[in-house]
């Protein structure tokens, strides 16, 4: 066995255990924003793991860099869309786990058109709207 | 498979258990975009099984010892994400029944 199977062994199987949990993690959690945790962060650098195991397995130097490039790309696209389909989320009023204790946006925007809020900025704490 | 016709390594074994693996997560996360109670939840295990389809693209292209495969991934990430950024902007004109 020479090392550069084992450490692309090692990488697949570690990618493997990362995409697994967030998997499960989608199932199990209770909650849209939760769900949206376990899928976007474990997700990618199982994904991640794994294209470097491509990269390794074949030592040329194309294919390293565009390994490289479909992991660059995808861990500058996970949070946007993360982003959006949360806000959107949010928006659309679907509902939080209800043990959920602290919703700062609530007040804070406004839920017709999503701009800010009467006040028009970020809100300290000590502003005028109560802190939930 | 190129990769499982010769004696067994570890590289295969561990391929062929990455495979098995990826292969339910997908399993696993399908159940998510089938059961989900919002659309929001359905898109995120959509984005999910779109991020996995990469990793199944890579781990065949070391299974076959193709590494053209690549390319493909590249293309499959680029279409998950802009699918998931339009769902997004469909629920948030939908707004409440979106379903």
């Amino acid at each position: 066995m020479n090392w550069v199977e084992l450490i692309a062994g090692v990488l697949l199987l570690a990618g493997a255990a990362f995409v697994l949990v967030s998997a499960i993690g989608v199932v199990r959690f209770p909650d849209v924003y939760m769900r949206m945790h376990a899928a976007t962060k474990a997700g990618t650098l199982g994904a991640g793991l794994m294209l470097g195991a491509a990269s390794i397995v074949f030592g040329e130097l194309g294919i390293t860099v565009r390994s490289f490039v479909v992991f660059f790309f995808l861990l500058l696209t996970a949070p946007v869309a993360a982003h959006v389909l949360g806000r959107a989320a949010y928006y659309a009023g679907v509902p939080r786990w209800e043990r959920t204790k602290l919703d700062e946006l609530a007040g804070r925007y406004d839920e017709a058109d999503g701009t800010p809020g009467e006040l028009g900025r970020p809100v300290q704490r000590g502003d005028d709207i109560p802190y939930p | 498979m190129i990769l499982f016709e010769g004696p067994w390594t570890f590289l295969s074994v561990a391929t062929l258990v990455t495979m098995v693996a990826v292969a339910v997560s997908i399993l696993v996360a399908s159940l998510r975009v089938m059961r989900g109670p919002s659309l929001p939840d359905r898109v995120v295990a959509l984005d999910l099984v779109g991020l996995l389809a990469v990793s199944v693209i890579s781990v065949v292209a070391i299974a076959t010892q193709q590494p053209v495969l690549l390319d493909a991934a590249i293309a499959l990430a680029l279409i998950a994400f802009l699918s998931t950024v339009a769902f997004a902007r469909f629920i948030e004109w939908q707004g409440e029944n979106a379903e």
